[in-house]
């Protein structure tokens, strides 16, 4: 008994060898170039990439002959692996709460992105308020606990929202962003966000300054009492220090410029603006602020606001010197970002590794992590997706991916195991039954 | 046999009125849990303490005598997490999940007390509101001594229960009562203040759930954001509070936050985690927070990630009764559940042994399960699932004193302690056991008669009467 068991955990542990050398495959390296060869993954990293690779000892190979080797899918907005709701949509300022208090490790959506090649999420708040919850980048560790999820040394970031969905819920006669009653919550128009988020700002700078006094006191060699510590602007005080992005939802070009306004005003910097299907309008401002534009392929008009947007967004926006990447916002399109990638070649005529950069190295630059992940060079963390066919193909499917070096998605595994699973499944379903059958009060005859 | 009736029954007449100055039961097997059973022996009970126990106690000569061939003294059961007393008060609830128990009877305040103050509170918006806060309520000052449910549960042999407030995020203390009933509710107490509950969910406040209108929080990470703001403001005040009461001059005075006093007076913090992702959670929450906490819930507590981190993360857990049921579906319904689900619905039952097994302090607690049949078979569950009794008994009796830090006069039977003591003719928590007498602070009751409607075995008390 005790064997059997053993050789099941064995089983579900994901495969780590310290060494893995991926082989006769079609290498896209993003970065330089797509080469027919190897990749070597040592200790978690990137060893070597090319035609022809130093073969190391023990090394455990794949053999990836006629299939596709991809850095691994980053998807810069998402809203999965959260427990107990992704928006605190009852204040207009929420950035005392943090989604890192909230990962589980066992949502299946982690799973079912790793299936569709996504190996890094930027898991965000959602859009209810002006500004919103602390966010962070995951990695999709299938298998381990929250902080095991955790992209380790990632800038972490905040979420702010623009437009409709910030001051809808200020309606006193509307509904809340979960489609629940509000009571009325300023603010209800464009300029009321304008003026929540430099509010807001108003009291993180007085916040700074009185930590920044009680610090020069204390080095001088004096005993303050120190001030009182407020989650809700010590996050807005680490967007002014620089140690927390800003990540905001948009759509209107207008929205978009007042947003680049309050930034400059009050010293701060906006990483990337999410959706901005009007990015095509201001680009150039974007690119002169340095801010990135992480948008939709193909998807608009599910309201007034996203009417005006156009499906060259991307190609426009990268066209201006913007970093542009393309993200799902959604749990089901997170499972084929490789095919929104490839949509950028009809639309606006990328090439095929800039269609690919989308997905890949330009979210891991929105991010700050493209150090480690991004692209397939020596030194990077081998996130690796094997496709059987040319991954920005529809009909492309994921066989493996590994993250760390580790192997977290394995399809001939995957295929293999759903008979044992759905036994198991069975088994329990029908102790159930059995169990509530007996349970039953028996019956008399004729009652 | 005809001799012990009638003195049973003279005895029961005289404890209706006031018990008598020393009782002795003699003859019985007795399990202590501190020690080895006894497998005929004596415990003597006199002003509401154990006096003396033992296979050689002589009988004193102003006792009163219960013949206990053929019964088993067990120490009182003590529920480790209960609402008994509370008017108004909802069973405690789970920590969230799915899957509520069929077995718990609903609620039924004997009477209509004003609602706890936050019902009724405005709208919230942000931590300085102090939304769902009532952390200066303390069981003890709203414990009503004619609540029926006092007298059911101690049909199960519950003489103890740590009773607490349970509406709201921080929603105030719990204390430590004996019951006894019809009494001044100030007799009941053993201690005023065990632990803060928290819940994480906002069930019974306005607008519910996912707060809709109900203001912040309204979302589960806003509650924990709002949690640790508490406790950095709590630490915070203390610090003021200090420097002033060191020198008030040139210094304004600290506002008073009742809030802040009641988290403050708290010794340690109950949380709800029943998913390993909660256990996980909790266990690293509680430690950021630097407060003893006990973990309440523990539905997956028999997965052995989760075991093996509760033992690392020390802190103490309690297991919730209310095993996790099937939904109610139509027998059409092409719903199903997920693997995880229905694991957990199979293994959840065979949570405390495995507890057991890796060696972490764990009680049980009724979870709102009321009727003393249900309550029994609950227990039985845990037995059917891999609980040894004896287990069983210490996880409700010195198990939860240990936790509550009373062991020193609750939980055994030893010499000195509070005479709380469960009669049972057969082993505890068998389908065929009685409970025949039960014994709260030296005084004798007979347990009531079981309210639970006739239906034969499987019956539930949701269902009383079947649909007729």
């Amino acid at each position: 008994m005790r064997r059997i068991l053993l050789g099941a955990l064995v089983a579900l542990a994901p495969l780590s060898a310290a060494t893995i050398v991926i082989q006769n495959g079609t290498i896209m390296t993003v970065s330089k170039g797509t080469v027919k060869g190897s990749v070597v993954v040592k200790d978690g990293k990137i060893a070597e990439v090319g035609e022809k690779v130093m073969m190391p000892q023990g090394a455990t190979v794949i053999d990836a002959a006629g299939q596709y080797v991809i850095p691994g899918i980053i998807d810069c907005h998402s809203h999965i692996a959260a427990d107990g709701g992704i928006n605190e949509g009852s204040v207009s300022v929420s950035s005392m709460v943090d989604i890192r208090d909230v990962l589980n490790p066992e949502d299946i959506a982690i799973y079912r992105a790793l299936a569709g090649g996504v190996t890094t999420a930027n898991i965000l708040h959602g859009s209810a308020n002006a500004i919103g919850g602390c966010t962070l980048p995951i990695k999709m560790r299938w298998g381990k606990d929250a902080q095991g999820l955790i992209f380790e040394g990632a800038t972490p970031g905040i979420k702010f929202a623009l437009g409709e969905n910030p001051k809808r819920a200020g309606n006193p006669q509307g509904r809340g962003i979960n489609g629940q009653v509000q009571v009325a919550r300023y603010p209800a128009t464009r300029m009321g966000i304008d003026d929540t988020i430099r509010e807001a700002f108003n009291e993180a700078k007085a916040y700074k300054a009185e930590w920044d006094e009680y610090q020069a006191k204390t080095a001088r060699g004096e005993h303050p009492i120190p001030p009182r510590k407020d989650l809700k602007l010590e996050a807005l005080k680490e967007v002014l220090e620089g140690k927390r992005y800003v990540h905001a939802h948009c759509y209107r070009a207008d929205e978009i410029l007042m947003l680049l306004r309050v930034a400059d005003d009050y010293g701060f910097k906006i990483r990337t603006f999410q959706h901005v299907l009007e990015g095509y309008k201001v680009a150039k401002e974007i690119a002169a602020h340095g801010a990135g534009g992480s948008t939709f392929s193909d998807w608009w008009s599910y309201k007034v606001e996203a009417f005006d947007a156009i499906p060259y967004n991307a190609a426009i926006m990268q066209k201006y010197g913007v970093v542009v990447s393309l993200n799902s916002d959604d749990a089901e399109l997170m499972r084929h970002l490789n095919s929104e990638a490839g949509k950028v070649m009809k639309y606006g005529g990328l090439s095929e590794t800039e269609a690919l950069a989308m997905v890949t190295l330009n979210p891991a630059k929105q991010l700050g992590i493209d150090n480690r992940v991004g692209s397939i060079e020596p030194g990077k963390d081998a996130d690796l997706v094997i496709y059987d066919k040319f991954p920005l193909s529809d009909y492309a499917k994921v066989q493996k991916v590994l993250i760390d070096g580790t192997v977290y998605f394995d399809r001939d595994k995957e295929v293999s195991g759903r008979a044992a699973k759905q036994a198991e499944k069975q088994k329990l379903i029908d102790k159930e039954k059995q169990n509530q059958q007996r349970q039953q009060p028996t019956r008399r005859p004729g009652q | 046999m005809k001799k012990l009736a009638a003195a049973l029954l003279l005895f029961c007449a005289y404890a209706v009125a006031e018990a008598p100055q020393a009782v002795a039961i003699r003859n019985a097997r007795i399990v202590t849990v501190s020690g080895p059973a006894i497998a005929k022996g004596t415990v003597v009970v006199r002003n509401g303490l154990i006096e003396a126990v033992g296979d050689n106690v002589p009988v004193p000569a102003d006792a009163w005598v219960v013949d206990g061939e053929g019964l088993t003294v067990y120490p009182g059961l003590i529920d480790a997490l209960s609402t008994v007393g509370i008017p108004g008060a909802a069973p405690a609830a789970a920590a969230g999940g799915r899957g509520a128990g069929r077995g718990a009877a609903p609620a039924t305040p004997t009477v209509t007390a004003p609602a706890p103050a936050a019902q009724t509170e405005p709208r919230a918006w942000g931590p300085e509101d102090r939304p769902a806060t009532t952390s200066w309520l303390l069981a003890a000052d709203e414990i009503q001594a004619t609540d029926h449910r006092i007298e059911t549960v101690r049909s199960a042999g519950v003489t103890t229960a740590a009773t607490f407030p349970t509406r709201g995020i921080f929603a105030g203390q719990g204390s430590l009562v004996d019951l006894i009933s019809g009494e001044k509710a100030g007799e009941m107490v053993l201690v005023p203040s065990v632990g803060q509950y928290i819940s994480l969910s906002r069930g019974g406040f306005g607008g519910g759930g996912g707060g809709g209108g109900g203001g912040f929080p309204s979302s589960l990470m806003g509650t924990i954001a709002y949690i640790r703001q508490i406790y950095l403001d709590a630490a915070h005040y203390q610090l003021v509070k200090d420097a002033y009461a060191h020198d008030p001059r040139g210094m304004r005075r600290p506002e008073y936050d009742r809030a802040l006093e009641g988290v403050l007076e708290s010794k340690r913090i109950l949380l709800p985690a029943n998913r390993l992702v909660e256990i996980d959670r909790m266990l690293r929450f509680a430690a950021e927070l630097k407060q003893p906490a006990i973990l309440y819930g523990a539905r997956e507590a028999y997965r052995p990630e989760a075991a093996e981190l509760l033992k690392k993360g020390g802190a103490s857990v309690l297991v919730s009764l209310k095993w996790p049921e099937p939904p109610a579906r139509t027998a059409d319904s092409e719903d199903t559940d997920t693997l995880r689900t229905l694991e957990t619905r199979d293994k959840a039952p065979a949570a405390p042994a495995a507890l057991q097994k890796a060696g972490v302090k764990f009680a049980l607690y009724s979870d709102g399960i009321d009727q003393p049949r249900d309550f029994q078979r609950a227990v039985k569950k845990a037995l059917d699932n891999g609980l040894s009794r004896e287990d069983a008994v210490r996880a409700l009796t010195l198990s939860p004193a240990e936790i509550y830090g009373v062991a020193d006069r609750l939980g055994s039977i030893e010499k000195g302690k509070i005479a709380n003591l469960v009669v049972t003719r057969g082993e505890i928590f068998d389908d065929r056991t009685k409970v025949e007498m039960i014994f709260v602070d030296g005084r004798k009751y007979t347990p009531a008669a079981d309210t639970t409607a006739p239906g034969g075995r499987g019956q539930t008390t949701d269902n009383p009467g079947g649909n007729r």
